[in-house]
């Protein structure tokens, strides 16, 4: 499937992209971590400490364990920090 | 719209303009860019699109909780300068401790639940993420484990 991934701040600028289309046949956010990891070093070095990642699927927060059927958009980012 | 996302400039007075028709208590939040000694500006980042819906979806879960009349949030991205206000949040109600802890709850949402990320800018020109504080999810969890404030 045809996945939408989103990357917000140091991790678009680890990964060197705010967005990009990928194909995967991942079936959790983490297996898909997994796999962008093997893209780059850029996507290794800001994808391999999961515990710093925080991410929404279909702009809905969500857990690393969520799964990816049918979904258009992931995005990953780092903790946020408004207010 | 109860919620914006902007990177201009906004008048407190004109954001809670009528908010207070019917209620008993208005209170106001404003965040402002904090000079911490060699801070320049803030840049914040946001996920557009997920920004307006998050912020809508905690105003909507604060007015249901805590009975609001009527609510705002404002919050800015792009570039701030020191002094700049960056945010705010204005919540409505019959009484006051309503009114008081909506506005704390949707803070507390806002910190650690809302896809913004600030960037430090120093005065020597060098940049740096900010780091998510343990305190504001400790903050956030107090609504949660035993709910001290507020109605149910």
């Amino acid at each position: 499937m045809a996945i939408e991934v989103l990357y917000f701040a140091w991790v678009r600028e680890r990964v060197g992209l705010p967005r990009e289309r990928i194909e995967t046949g991942a079936a959790t956010i983490r297996d898909l971590l997994a796999e962008l990891a093997l893209r780059s070093p850029g996507h290794a070095a800001a994808l391999e400490d999961h515990a710093a990642l925080r991410c929404a699927i279909d702009q809905k927060l969500t857990g690393l364990d969520a799964p990816l059927a049918g979904v258009r958009e992931v995005a990953i980012f780092p903790p946020m920090t408004g207010g | 719209m109860a919620a914006r996302v902007q990177s201009e400039p906004f008048d407190p007075a004109l954001v809670t303009a009528g908010l207070g028709d019917g209620a008993g208590a208005l209170v106001t939040f404003v965040g402002i860019v904090r000079d911490d000694g060699d801070l320049s500006a803030l840049e914040i980042e946001h996920y557009p699109g997920m920004t307006e819906a998050a912020l809508a979806d905690y105003g909507q879960g604060a007015a249901a909780r805590f009975g609001l009349t009527g609510w705002r949030v404002v919050h800015r991205y792009g570039r701030m300068a020191v002094g700049e206000q960056i945010m705010m949040v204005a919540t409505a109600a019959r009484h006051r401790r309503a009114a008081f802890d909506a506005a704390d709850y949707l803070m507390d949402w806002l910190k650690s639940r809302a896809p913004f990320w600030k960037r430090e800018i120093r005065r020597d020109g060098s940049a740096a993420w900010v780091a998510a504080r343990d305190e504001d999810e400790a903050s956030l969890a107090r609504w949660q484990a035993g709910r001290p404030l507020g109605p149910p």
